[in-house]
């Protein structure tokens, strides 16, 4: 039917049909792509005898490479264990208040430590592990429970008030506005004390009235000048650093409600080597304190860190 | 008179439905979409009823020439659509890309977070844009072709009112935070099933002009068309196969779980890439290049090689979109084979687009429409290369999960998706509306370097970003533990976000000069302007820089 021509800017002859103007050429098919089409057909055509390709009734074609993404996947990991197990075995070996003793081995522990510290704490903490609202700095020389590696250990072994951890760290500051412990006009004197001794307000009589609130109520736990109690975990209220905020708002509800910040217990989550790491890895931070001298010694002065 | 009535008690049904279901509605949401309903079925009713004629009098809004020789009307209402909800999609997706980079601007509000607006822009580009080019241009090109006016004028407006209900529907929807939670599949069942009738609609419309052509032959641009439309419903189908915990709610739970799930959500993902975006585009190419080039199309033979080729692989290569989760080895290596053979037959269709130039490469030169649509060519081939290129398993492992895949789709999406269309919008408005000219074809020009240098930023930063951040996850240190965190990998990324942003604008304002210029011409002025020429050439300055020794 055709309408067959010889297109002249081309020379090639058209195949005769025409729609709303539109014409085709008889061009055969560029050699260099079919050769292309075929090469990829082939390189699938291969790729599907060595992979597992093929379902079949019960299992698919396993592949002659005998591959499969689970055995690739154990073998990275196994090879990976394997590269850190002579390190692993030696930390575990060693308990954690000896570690500074290995310098070699301590640096391993607290590289370890940095990377399951970016997969199980920056959530709370923060990359940086500088700690947020409610969570703490890890950074600084203040301690909730105690800046030394066991004492760092103890803590992210058992978890801080965490259910179903009985050696858990546990304290429990009353809720005292709530609770009808003191009146409304107590809590804010006692705050106005609190922002005192922490050098943000100038005494005034409502601290003054504060400080006698304060030595009924708070000193057994945050101690006489608000020096804190680690033993209990009570945080130290006279200097510039809080957990939750030392402005009069946050202070007051603070006071009023109290507050019950909770860590798991990375003791039933991690390995013990892994938690030994982390320990060793918080400790380097750089608020770390050396080990108690003596089982009887008093508070301990913080100490930098050995690295 | 007893067709009216006919369809009146029909939309009367519909109304009443409609008001039921919003008065025992339990959820907010499902009554807010029931009323939406009903208020469209209320509007149809009262048009059937009046027997006012809705063609005469958006003619008038519109300013439309008088009905020629082809069915037109609902074309043009198609390419203001198009334009309108082109611009709704690049805007959601430039606010988002905002989001990403300063999240304050989620501005604690449910309604606009990035949950809520991702959803909405990938819906209003790729279904209110790209969908209302399709069903547009398969109008025209299928008159055209087939020589032969609309089959069923009343169902061709009802797909297009029926197809914008739906878009409404959706994106009220997503906002509301009313989905399924696929991705691209998120409208609830009842929207489904609304879209399925409309889409059943098109079908007809299509087919049967097909059926009643005077043309001996079916123009190849018509079976990309006819194929996008026949697999788009199927896909929708099956991959909204839900149950409704409740029929007067919005939620639904799919028919498959698991694994099995992920695969028919992956089938039906990578074949709206591939029928939506692929298919029905060629169809779009295969008769807007040739026209604006005026040339005969490249090569007869490769255009069935190609597109029986492509149909046939296509299907098969969703399961790349699960490599290394927990579906079946096998079905990872049948998805990445079915990628790789799927390079030269996607190839096939820019070989065909661009070849067709030969003889009139000039065009490049002294024509933007043509540059435009040669771009949006180079853009398809470029992409089309990349995504087999990412389905092979080993660049898999890098990529997945990445904004590589971001940027993947964006160089397609913008560059050939976008790119083609503005062509083929450039060459309807004159013709649809019977005006000489554009009003500025300067004004072409300026969109078309907005745009590519708006995808260039897209994609490059997209690169940069995916690498880096692919690199970044699997980094080990010397002693064998991870390097980074997840949250050191997306503070590194940040200023890759504001220049993807950036590349976002200069996208949406290649659009606006579009808006302006189509505007204009509808209302029938020209803007006074040296014409485009070649570069000026000086014989007298083309030297050596340096000096030769004498």
């Amino acid at each position: 039917m055709a309408d067959k021509r010889i297109d002249e800017p081309t020379g090639v002859e058209t195949v005769g049909h025409e729609w709303d103007g539109i014409e085709e050429l008889n061009t055969p098919l560029p050699r260099w792509w079919l050769w292309t089409f075929y090469a990829t057909i082939v390189f699938a055509v291969g790729y599907v005898v060595v992979y597992p390709a093929i379902p079949g009734r019960h299992a698919a074609t396993a592949g002659t490479a005998g591959w499969t993404s689970r055995g690739a996947l154990a073998k990275d990991l196994k090879a990976a264990d394997a590269a850190r197990a002579q390190t692993r075995a030696a930390i575990a070996a060693t308990p954690v208040e000896k570690l500074a003793d290995n310098p070699q081995l301590l640096r391993a522990a607290i590289e370890g430590g940095a990377a399951a510290f970016k997969q199980n704490c920056v959530q709370c903490h923060g990359s940086g592990a500088a700690g947020s609202k409610g969570y703490p700095n890890l950074n600084d020389d203040d301690w909730l429970w105690g800046g030394d590696i066991a004492t760092i250990h103890q803590t992210l072994e058992h978890g801080i008030r965490y259910p179903g951890d009985e050696q858990t760290r546990s304290s429990q500051m009353p809720a005292f506005g709530r609770d009808g412990i003191l009146t409304p006009a107590q809590v804010q004197d006692v705050v106005s004390h609190v922002r005192v001794i922490s050098g943000q307000e100038k005494a005034s009589a409502s601290s003054t009235r504060g400080a006698q609130v304060f030595a009924d109520n708070c000193s057994v736990c945050h101690g006489a000048n608000g020096e804190g109690n680690r033993t209990v975990g009570a945080p130290r209220l006279n200097d510039k650093i809080w957990l939750y905020g030392g402005d009069r708002a946050t202070l007051t509800e603070t006071v009023t409600y109290a507050r019950q910040g909770v860590m798991p217990a990375w003791g039933q989550r991690l390995d013990p080597v892994t938690v030994k790491m982390l320990a060793a890895y918080v400790h380097s931070r750089g608020g770390g304190e050396a080990l108690p001298a003596a089982p009887a010694a008093a508070a301990p002065a913080p100490v930098p860190a050995t690295r | 008179m007893e067709q009216v009535l006919m369809r009146a008690g029909l939309w009367f049904g519909a109304l009443v439905l409609a008001v039921v279901a919003c008065a025992l509605a339990v959820d907010q949401g499902f009554a807010i979409h029931m009323a939406i309903f009903g208020i469209a079925a209320a509007i149809a009713l009262w048009v059937t009823i009046s027997g006012k004629s809705v063609d005469n009098a958006v003619r008038g809004v519109l300013r439309m020439p008088d009905p020629g020789r082809y069915d037109d009307d609902v074309i043009r209402w198609g390419v203001i659509a198009t334009v309108f909800w082109g611009i709704a999609g690049f805007a959601a997706g430039l606010w988002i890309a905002l989001e990403l980079t300063w999240p304050q601007l989620n501005l604690g509000l449910e309604w606009i977070n990035f949950g809520r607006l991702r959803p909405l822009h990938t819906s209003a580009v790729i279904f209110a844009f790209g969908g209302n080019a399709l069903i547009a241009t398969s109008f025209y090109v299928v008159q055209r072709t087939c020589r032969a006016r609309l089959a069923f004028p009343g169902l061709a407006r009802f797909v297009f009112w029926g197809y914008q209900l739906f878009i409404v529907i959706a994106a009220t929807g997503y906002l509301l935070g009313i989905t399924q939670g696929k991705e691209y599949a998120e409208p609830e069942w009842y929207t489904d099933l609304w879209l399925t009738i409309v889409w059943v609609a098109y079908l007809a419309v299509f087919v049967g002009t097909i059926v009643k052509r005077s043309e001996p032959h079916i123009y190849v641009a018509n079976w990309f068309y006819l194929s996008f439309i026949l697999t788009v419903a199927m896909l929708h189908i099956v991959n909204n196969l839900n149950i409704p915990v409740s029929l007067f709610g919005s939620r639904s739970y799919p028919i498959f779980a698991g694994v099995q799930g992920a695969l028919v959500e992956w089938w039906y993902g990578h074949n709206a890439v591939g029928f939506f975006l692929t298919a029905g585009f060629l169809g779009m190419m295969y008769y807007f290049v040739p026209k604006q080039a005026e040339r005969p199309v490249y090569s007869y033979r490769l255009s069935i090689i190609h597109f029986w080729a492509l149909i046939f692989l296509y299907i098969w290569a969703g399961p790349h979109h699960l490599h290394y989760t927990a579906l079946p080895d096998w079905a990872q290596t049948l998805g990445m084979v079915f990628s790789v053979m799927l390079w030269m037959p996607s190839w096939g269709g820019m070989i065909n687009g661009l070849m067709t130039l030969n003889g009139a490469w000039d065009k490049i030169r002294t024509d933007p429409i043509m540059r435009m649509l040669v771009m949006s060519l180079a853009f398809y081939g470029m992409s089309t290369f990349e995504g087999p290129m990412m389905s092979v398993k080993s660049v898999n492992s890098l990529s997945h999960y990445t904004d590589w895949t971001i940027g993947h789709v964006h160089s397609g999406a913008l560059g050939w998706n976008g790119m083609v269309t503005f062509g083929a919008l450039y060459y309807l408005v004159p013709r649809l509306w019977n005006r000489e000219r554009l009003y500025s074809l300067r004004m072409v020009n300026w969109h078309f370097w907005c745009a590519t240098l708006g995808i260039v930023f897209y994609a490059a930063s997209m690169w940069v970003a995916g690498i880096t951040q692919g690199l970044m996850w699997r980094e080990y240190g010397p002693d064998g533990y991870l390097v980074n965190s997840f949250a050191e990998t997306v503070a590194a990324l940040h200023p890759m976000y504001a220049l993807r942003a950036f590349g976002g604008l200069l996208y949406l304002s290649g659009a606006v000069i579009m808006v302006i210029n189509i505007t204009k011409t509808i209302l029938g002025q020209y803007r006074n302007e040296a014409p485009m020429h070649d570069a000026a050439f000086d014989p007298e300055k083309d030297r050596p820089i340096v000096a030769q020794p004498a």
